[in-house]
């Protein structure tokens, strides 16, 4: 790492911005990258980790900044351009030509950007090979992709990006949805792009995942640089360790021998699931009873938001969900959220174009006119922002607004369970106050059962009764939020 | 590519051209002239495919480029009495420039835009003709004086030459470094943009060559017909006829989109003893194909044969 911070850098990245609308979801942002260093930016979910990678690499285009590259501005350029200069990005989600072969898609990354080039030249086709070896997709190069396994499709997608060659490697998530195994042989194949001379930038939402692999990391929170340095400096950063963990936490579990329900009002029995290939949920078990506050906590891509929405009835499972002792196997998601299981997707899902009085009225339409008028003065009481903002159009809400309609919508339901899936989730600290007011008066005043999905622990320790944790498609810990940070915390950061 | 000369498919292919070319010895000008449109027809609908299949845009409108090619050279031979085979070019040229000039800021749009722009584009030519009869012979159709042959057997020749000579360049354009930039930016556009691809650049070019067989291809119908008319070259009933043609054959195959044009006319006539009915069934044959097997013919058969 010394000898390598006398070369000049090959990027500078200098007062990054990127806004979208009236949300900056970049801001400022400045580092460099050398030749022969791995560098990672991290940030929980919703930081802007993502959209800086995208401006770097002219996907999004920034607001404002530099991103000089061997001297020259390539801030705007659209990406094709900058990706013929000499960048390559490895997405977390593949998507290959499924008609043609391992070897023919890692070709397409070799071709020209030119119309006249009717026929492959050999020399294509050797180099093709050649990187197909070199990620370890040799024994397979002429099969279709359709017929591989996830990792071998991760590898073709570390092998179009550095199929040409690129000075600059930018890789999202690199170990998204791989075993414990594949993760080795993966950081070994970043590590050999680094020995190569590549500057390696990657994206990830923990120090932890990829403190070994990183040279340096910088952390950043809301758009904006936490710290710079090295991992086990990052990992020790007051700052960082706040907010990954926040600070003390007070918990007001209150035990699981005091809710009188004998069987669980919900439960979920060894769940799996699977997308095409990649297991989301492996033999997960939860249960909730009735007027429990239950959180589950788990960094982005743990399983989370499919775990809520195979509840919720969206996706094919194999195991069991029982509500009172009944199946919901073979019930339409319509019908569980009528039943009483409603969902507030992370995704927040709000009508843009409707007012906010008429994205409330959808959730309570349903009800009768004296019981919606009711609800609503009810729901007032608890968010009075929206009381002001109702005729106003859900888009133009600023973010923590709309996450208290989207949550209010889904009050409107009157539902008997409320599935919450990251309602912080690019939220302010100030916002966040209020959320946390609004759901310890759900518990204190209402029988509601309340199923809460967060990364952020601070947020969902103080109002769980008991929490899960959620990692990598399972639960690993199950316990009192008192105990969290003792037992579970570590692995946190 | 070099595969393909020894695969299945082109001896398969070969022997279908070779056995059509003899038709005219034995089969009667009805069918001659039955094949001859639905030749004409294939060739619209693989330009089509090349769209559709692999740059991942739902050109609504083919027969706007259709449309072009077919009343520019319809027109130019009425109004000015130039050789039959210059109107056919300035007619196939002619398509080009509308498919750019429609092309470029539609290709800008996202999504079903696209589909949209060019919808509108077929309502505007189909109102231009209407509306500028003196010269476009309006509703009741344009009357051309010249056609290529009135003979059923040299017309026919024509037509299969003419489908068998765009289906070797539309194929192997399909299967060309271009194809797979095309499929891979109709796929996932980020991607490809990120792997230093120029997309609008590629699907712009697509539109251009799909604009210029198409033009071609209704340039040569009209003098084929000896009219030229809303409703056989310009009306969105054909551009549907075209589409489900395209996809009954099997998306992203090109081949099968002749397949599937020669089915749409063959059967359509075979079927006119029916009477009404005819369009109907073979509407619920086109649904049935679409919904069940969604690769449409060759691409079942080709998925079949790639198991076994």
């Amino acid at each position: 790492m010394d000898a390598t911070s006398n070369n000049p850098p090959v990027l500078e990245v200098r007062g990054l911005t990127k806004r979208f609308g009236g949300l900056t979801a970049v801001k400022q942002l400045s580092f460099d990258l050398r030749a022969g260093e791995i560098f990672g930016l991290i940030g929980p979910n919703g930081s802007g980790k993502s959209t800086a990678m995208k401006a770097i690499m002219g996907i999004e285009r920034p607001s404002a900044g530099e991103v000089i590259f061997q001297g020259e501005n390539v801030a705007g350029l659209p990406a094709h351009k900058i990706a013929r200069k000499g960048f390559g990005m490895v997405f977390q989600h593949s998507r290959p030509l499924n008609r043609q072969t391992v070897l023919e898609n890692i070709m397409v990354a070799l071709l020209p950007d030119s119309l006249f080039m009717l026929f492959a030249d050999k020399a294509l086709t050797e180099r093709a090979k050649w990187i197909a070896n070199r990620v370890g997709l040799g024994a397979v190069m002429d099969r279709r992709p359709p017929t591989l396994p996830f990792a071998d499709l991760r590898r073709l997608e570390l092998a179009k990006a550095i199929a040409r060659d690129p000075k600059v490697v930018l890789v999202d998530e690199p170990f998204a949805g791989l075993t414990l195994g594949e993760v080795g042989t993966f950081s070994e194949l970043i590590r050999s792009f680094r020995d190569e001379g590549r500057a390696v930038l990657l994206v990830d939402h923990n120090v932890k995942s990829v403190a070994a692999l990183v040279d340096r990391v910088l952390a950043m929170y809301l758009g904006e640089e936490i710290v710079t340095g090295r991992a086990d400096e990052v990992m020790r950063n007051e700052t960082v360790r706040r907010v990954y963990l926040g600070g003390a936490i007070e918990t007001s579990a209150r035990p699981e021998t005091s809710f009188k329900d004998k069987v669980p009002l919900l439960q979920v029995e060894n769940v799996s699931v699977f997308y095409g290939k990649a297991q989301a949920l492996e033999n997960v078990s939860i249960h909730v009873h009735q007027g429990e506050f239950v959180s589950v906590v788990g960094l982005n891509g743990a399983g989370k938001t499919t775990l809520f929405n195979t509840i919720s009835g969206f996706l094919p499972y194999t195991g069991d969900i029982i509500r009172d002792g009944e199946k919901l196997r073979n019930v339409s998601p319509a019908r569980i959220a009528r039943s009483g299981i409603v969902q507030c997707p992370e995704s927040r899902e709000l009508f843009g174009e409707m007012s906010v009085r008429e994205n409330l009225d959808l959730g309570g339409q349903h009800l009768t006119d004296e019981a919606r008028d009711k609800q609503l003065a009810w729901l007032f009481e608890l968010f009075p922002i929206l009381k002001d903002r109702q005729g106003q159009m859900a888009q133009t809400l600023s973010g923590g607004e709309q996450q208290m309609l989207a949550i209010g919508r889904a009050l409107m339901m009157q539902p008997k369970i409320l599935i919450l899936d990251e309602p912080t989730l690019g939220l302010a600290p100030v916002i966040l106050e209020q959320l946390s007011k609004a759901l310890e008066r759900l518990r204190q005043t209402t029988p509601i059962t309340v199923l809460l999905g967060e990364q952020n622990v601070t947020f969902a320790l103080p109002h769980a009764d008991r929490v899960y944790v959620l990692e990598h498609a399972r639960i690993v810990w199950e316990g009192d939020p008192g105990r969290f940070a003792a037992e579970a915390g570590e692995g946190y950061l | 590519m070099g595969d393909f000369f020894k695969s299945r498919l082109f001896f398969v292919s070969l022997a279908v051209v070779i056995i059509a070319s003899t038709l005219p010895l034995y089969v009667s000008g009805y069918v001659l002239g039955l094949l001859t449109v639905a030749y004409y027809f294939g060739v619209f609908a693989m330009s089509w495919d090349l769209l559709f299949g692999f740059a991942g845009e739902v050109n609504f409108g083919p027969t706007f480029l259709i449309g072009v090619g077919a009343y520019t050279a319809g027109i130019l031979n009425n109004q000015y009495g130039w050789s039959v085979y210059l109107c056919i070019v300035l007619g196939a040229l002619a398509a080009v420039v509308a498919g750019f000039v429609l092309a470029l800021p539609a290709l800008r749009v996202r999504g079903p835009y696209f589909g949209l722009t060019t919808l509108v584009a077929v309502l505007m030519l189909q109102n231009f003709i209407v509306v500028f009869a003196d010269l476009t012979g309006g509703e009741i159709g344009l009357t051309i004086p010249d056609v290529i042959s009135i003979d059923a057997g040299v017309n026919y020749w024509i037509a299969l030459g003419f489908m068998t000579i765009s289906a070797i360049i539309l194929y192997g354009l399909s299967q060309s470094p271009i194809g797979l930039v095309l499929q891979a930016s109709g796929q996932d556009p980020i991607q490809a943009g990120a792997l230093g691809f120029n997309i609008v650049k590629h699907k712009l070019a697509a539109f251009v060559v799909s604009a210029f067989f198409s033009g071609l291809s209704g340039a040569l119908l009209v003098f084929y017909f000896g009219t030229a008319s809303v409703g056989t070259v310009v009306d969105i009933a054909v551009g549907v006829q075209v589409i489900v043609a395209a996809v009954l054959g099997g998306r992203r195959t090109v081949l099968g989109a002749a397949l599937g044009a020669i089915f749409l006319i063959v059967a359509g006539e075979f079927l006119r003893p029916t009477g009404e009915l005819a369009t109907f069934i073979v509407s619920t044959v086109a649904l049935l194909v679409i919904l069940f097997f969604p690769n449409g013919f060759l691409g079942a058969a080709l998925s079949h044969g790639a198991r076994s």
